[in-house]
């Protein structure tokens, strides 16, 4: 059975391009760029080329971009950090997320409030999962001591409008964080045009590798460091870095500007031929989050009432499409997707969850074989719950 | 049942030995195995075994050494329906029920066939030691393991016709020892692993302590009784006995003292000697016919009251609505209501019901 990968949001596989970068940096160049003597220089010259590129990118000065492991470290220092330090100046103890961030967010943020005494509330989002930005003003508090709203939610693929509310922060001098691990995988950004002090980035979302990420920092946003030690990352994260990993992040980002335009204006298409073949075709649907011209380019979503999601999506791998749900579970204990449910929809609607992410190389032909063996999946998942 | 050779089946996978080596067998017969574990509890207080993280944790390592689809489903909902609060019934009214028969029937059959519909597969296959034949009118028939260890076919009485029809039983020629011996060849990590026995739900507490917790109320003390009305001592409630039982009464007389009724309305225990407690006439409901064809005569068979009791050979005497009467040839002491009664022809197994509380 010839298998077809429709996850892509999950993660990707790692583009040629990326590999041949990144392999030099295993073997034949594998110093220690904190070194003194050549071996280091040459990993030294890597990591800062790899900086270099990755803040070109983002319009950022090479100085603010902390490598770390994952997009969750990246929440993780970025929110942490940024609360205990502004607790520490200025006792400021209040987080403003929104109810549908990713959980390297909301657990993080629920920690801050369990053990840390911070208080946090909610930017509430529309039945779309879009943030109510128009009216950012009402939700900041003199103690504000950070904003973190994504960029792109994973799970129904609604972007967020982040301007207006750099802006609202900007004024307060309240740092503002967005996990764009799902966004810039598509979309470039600019962090001076969007206003933002703090940026999430994962490699594994662009065909970069698994276990390397970038967060963005912008100069003067004070963040106490998550991992101490030895002076690494301008004293943030302190690891020896991970030079391969991070020469191919960067390679990785590179492809997404060079070619993200055209891989868009190649997915957009495809995607929306799911969401319409869905909508019209299978009986008892719903998109999730926002209409196509406002979710990311490869992210079709829907709710079947009454079906349950973790079966379908075995049905679906059965059939040879690996695809995902908010609510499956491997470990057969299913729960209503935390996020369709903060959006409204009751548990016979949030436990049928369906995500289909498309990748840049997916082709039309594979996508009208998902199309051709997606209601035959739903039809016996509806037969079997009976 | 033999499949066509290639065709998917899935089988249903608990971490254990059997259900493990059976996977191993099939996908080494060229099938297209998909591994299933059903999610069946969740309660995270009792260290039951069957949803046990270390359990669900194996049959995944087991699928992964074997290169086979694995997925755990959600079977909660309809194994508290379907077994556990029948079996919680059952107690309250009176019987000592038997929670793996609806398991089998319900959950292990019904609902894994389902599922396993859904991802395609027209067979499912289990680790029970059982044989699958057909007779001559060809219909399909459960027989008896020759092993009288290992015949799980006491359990499996309750399935039907269209359940022989889809089911592999792997195991089916292998005695334990020589599946063990599998496992090791096909260097399956769980080998070695004990066998299961007790009711899965349950865990590590016994039934009765289960059962307190559900519903203390089922567990109220009340008189023990001789056969003449004579107040011998208290119970722990009723729930905690079973007819023939004989430890744990804790009353002394000229001989042991075993149970023989259960009064539910009085909240009584009656005890008596063993001479009072044999009897060979009782009967049986909610039968089920394998061949899916009741008999209308009276019939000879073996009859077997308990897993692993010897079977006994009575007539069985059909009556309507899949109930009958029974006649043992010899008595026996742990008649026991909500146990099942399953007949036997030679190694054919005909099928059986649930023993009735009602006296004849």
């Amino acid at each position: 059975m010839k298998r077809i990968y429709l996850d892509f949001a999950a993660t990707t596989p790692v583009e040629q391009r990326v590999i041949d970068a990144m392999l030099p940096y295993f073997k034949e160049n594998f110093g220690n760029p904190s070194s003194v003597h050549r071996f280091g220089q040459v990993s030294e010259k890597a990591l800062d080329e790899s900086r270099r590129s990755i803040a070109a990118n983002l319009g950022a000065d090479p100085s603010e971009i902390i490598f770390t492991s994952c997009g969750s470290e990246s929440d993780n220092l970025a929110i942490r950090g940024a609360a205990l330090a502004r607790r520490a100046k200025f006792g400021h103890k209040h987080i403003l997320i929104s109810p549908i961030e990713h959980p390297a967010v909301q657990v993080t943020v629920d920690q801050l409030v369990e053990i840390h005494g911070f208080e946090a509330s909610y930017l509430p989002v529309d039945q779309q999962g879009q943030a109510d930005h128009k009216n950012i003003d009402k939700y900041l508090r003199e103690d504000t001591a950070i904003v973190s709203i994504m960029a792109a939610n994973n799970e129904i693929g609604t972007i967020n409008n982040l301007r207006k509310i750099a802006q609202a922060c900007t004024e307060r001098k309240i740092p503002f964080h967005t996990d764009a691990v799902q966004y810039a995988a598509h979309h470039e950004i600019d962090v001076n045009t969007l206003g933002v002090d703090l940026v999430s980035l994962g490699a594994h979302k662009f065909y970069g590798p698994k276990g390397v990420g970038a967060l963005y920092v912008r100069a003067g946003t004070d963040l106490l460091p998550a991992q101490t030690g030895g002076s690494q990352e301008f004293g943030l994260r302190a690891a020896t870095e991970n030079i391969p990993l991070i020469v191919g992040m960067a390679k990785a980002f590179q492809l997404v500007i060079e070619e993200g335009a055209e891989r868009q204006e190649r997915l957009i298409p495809l995607r929306d031929k799911i969401i319409d073949f869905v909508l019209e075709e299978i009986p008892n649907s719903q998109l999730t989050g926002a209409l196509p011209s406002n979710r990311l380019p490869n992210h079709a979503s829907f709710v079947f009432e009454g079906i349950d999601g973790n079966l379908l999506i075995q049905t679906l791998d059965s059939e040879g499409f690996a695809c995902s749900s908010g609510s499956a579970c491997k470990t057969g204990d299913p729960k209503p997707s935390s996020v369709l449910t903060r959006l409204g929809y009751p548990p016979k609607w949030a436990l049928g969850s369906l995500r289909v992410t498309l990748g840049k190389d997916t082709t039309l032909a594979e996508v009208d074989q998902f199309l051709k063996g997606l209601p035959g999946c739903i039809q016996r998942v509806m037969e079997a719950s009976q | 049942m033999n499949p066509p050779q290639g065709s998917r089946i899935v089988v249903g996978m608990s971490g254990g030995v059997d259900s493990s080596v059976a996977a191993a067998l099939l996908k080494d017969q060229g099938f297209d195995v998909i591994g299933v574990m059903l999610r069946l509890w969740s309660d995270s207080e009792t260290d039951n075994r069957c949803c046990a993280p270390d359990a669900q944790l194996e049959a995944r390592r087991i699928a992964a050494q074997l290169d086979i689809s694995f997925y755990v489903m959600d079977a909660q909902k309809a194994f508290y329906q379907e077994v556990v609060q029948p079996f919680i019934d059952g107690y309250a009214g009176g019987t000592t029920p038997n929670p793996c028969l609806n398991c089998n029937r319900h959950i292990r059959w019904h609902f894994l066939r389902s599922r396993a519909r859904a991802l395609g597969a027209e067979y499912i296959a289990t680790g029970h030691y059982a044989r699958i034949g057909i007779s001559e009118d060809g219909s399909f028939q459960l027989l008896k393991n020759p092993d009288p260890d290992k015949d799980q076919s006491y359990f499996l009485h309750v399935l039907s016709q269209e359940d022989l029809s889809s089911t592999v039983f792997p195991l089916a020629e292998f005695s334990k020892p020589e599946v063990r011996q599998l496992a090791r060849q096909y260097q399956l990590t769980v080998a070695e692993r004990p066998d299961s026995q007790d009711l899965c739900f349950v865990g590590q507490e016994n039934y009765r302590d289960f059962l307190r917790k559900i519903d203390p109320t089922l567990l109220q003390p009340g008189p023990i009784l001789d056969q003449d009305g004579k107040v011998l001592g208290e119970h722990q409630g009723l729930t905690a006995y079973t007819i023939g039982q004989r430890k744990g009464l804790g009353i002394a007389g000229p001989e042991p003292y075993y149970v023989i009724e259960k009064d539910i309305t009085s909240n009584t225990l009656i005890i008596g000697f063993k001479a009072e407690l044999g009897r060979t006439g009782f009967s049986v409901k909610d039968i089920n016919w394998i061949s899916g064809k009741a008999p209308t005569d009276p019939l000879t068979a073996d009859i077997r009251i308990r897993y692993k009791s010897r079977a006994i050979p009575g007539v069985i005497r059909p009556s309507k609505n899949n109930k009958a009467q029974i006649e043992l040839s010899e008595p026996l002491p742990d008649i026991t209501p909500g146990q099942a009664a399953v007949f036997y022809k030679d190694l054919v197994c005909l099928g059986g019901g649930i023993i009735k509380k009602e006296a004849l």
